[in-house]
């Protein structure tokens, strides 16, 4: 059951980004900045946790995600050490992520030549 | 009134109107089913290697991201986001897809200036928003409460 609810509000969100690209005729990257920004807002106002309690890696996965990790971060450190936790505590959970892209990517292009 | 100042609006008579339900509709059925893979993953560690459910979730989208790392390094993944535009490049994949896309387009300019210096060339807008979206509200955050 939880299969059918990551699915649609995963593809619900990623419909919401493609129909934001047509109707305003924006272009993906402006999209990616709006949902990255949208994800970190819902985080810290706690709307985001409820999203994924309900679905999972559906709510994960969507660029948004990214920005709910940013924002899980802030709140997880800010109690401890003020403000300055804010910059340091950002990427604790989405650091992770960002340097696995950015190290897998690193040695892709060792690997690979590009194709096309 | 210059043909270049209302160039917009001469022009949009002869646009293609893109097909707004057919376009979204794939990006549902192709962001849903990567979410739901993910899902897969995220509760098949919960369940095999008994983890908590933040890290399954985190590992989880590892997972997708290396398979969307190694679709791109074989070359299949620009034919899979052209065809489900927003439902393959609007997830964490089509982040993963932008750097390591990136990182091999520039691969001949050298390690340094090439790989380097221009893997953050589409996905960078992610990580600048989202840091200083972060860091405006988490200041905002901090002083409110």
């Amino acid at each position: 059951m939880d299969y059918v609810v990551a699915f649609i509000v995963g593809g619900a969100l990623c419909a919401i980004a493609q129909l934001v690209m047509d109707i305003g005729k924006f272009s993906q990257m402006h999209v990616m900045g709006l949902f990255v920004a949208t994800g970190v807002f819902l985080g810290i106002s706690g709307i985001y946790d409820r999203l994924i309690a309900v679905a999972g890696a559906g709510a994960v996965l969507p660029i948004s995600g990214f920005g709910y990790f940013l924002a899980k971060g802030v709140l997880a450190q800010n109690e401890v050490n003020g403000w300055l936790a804010i910059g340091s505590g950002m990427f604790q959970f989405a650091g992770a992520i960002l340097s696995f892209a950015v190290v897998l990517s690193f040695f892709t292009a060792l690997l690979c030549k590009p194709k096309g | 009134m210059s043909l270049k100042a209302n160039y917009l609006q001469a022009v949009k008579a002869f646009q293609p109107k893109p097909p707004y339900v057919f376009n979204s509709l794939k990006a549902f059925v192709v962001g849903g089913a990567l979410c739901a893979v993910a899902e897969l993953f995220a509760n098949s560690y919960i369940r095999f290697f008994s983890m908590p459910l933040l890290s399954a979730q985190q590992l989880a989208v590892m997972t997708m991201m290396f398979l969307a790392v190694v679709l791109t390094g074989v070359g299949k993944y620009d034919d899979f986001s052209q065809f489900a535009g927003a439902g393959a490049t609007m997830t964490l994949t089509g982040f993963a897809n932008a750097l390591a896309s990136a990182a091999l387009e520039h691969r001949s300019e050298g390690w340094t200036a090439g790989v380097a210096s221009q893997m953050f060339k589409a996905g960078g807008v992610a990580i600048v928003y989202g840091v200083v979206a972060a860091y405006l509200l988490g200041i905002l955050y901090y002083i409110t409460s």
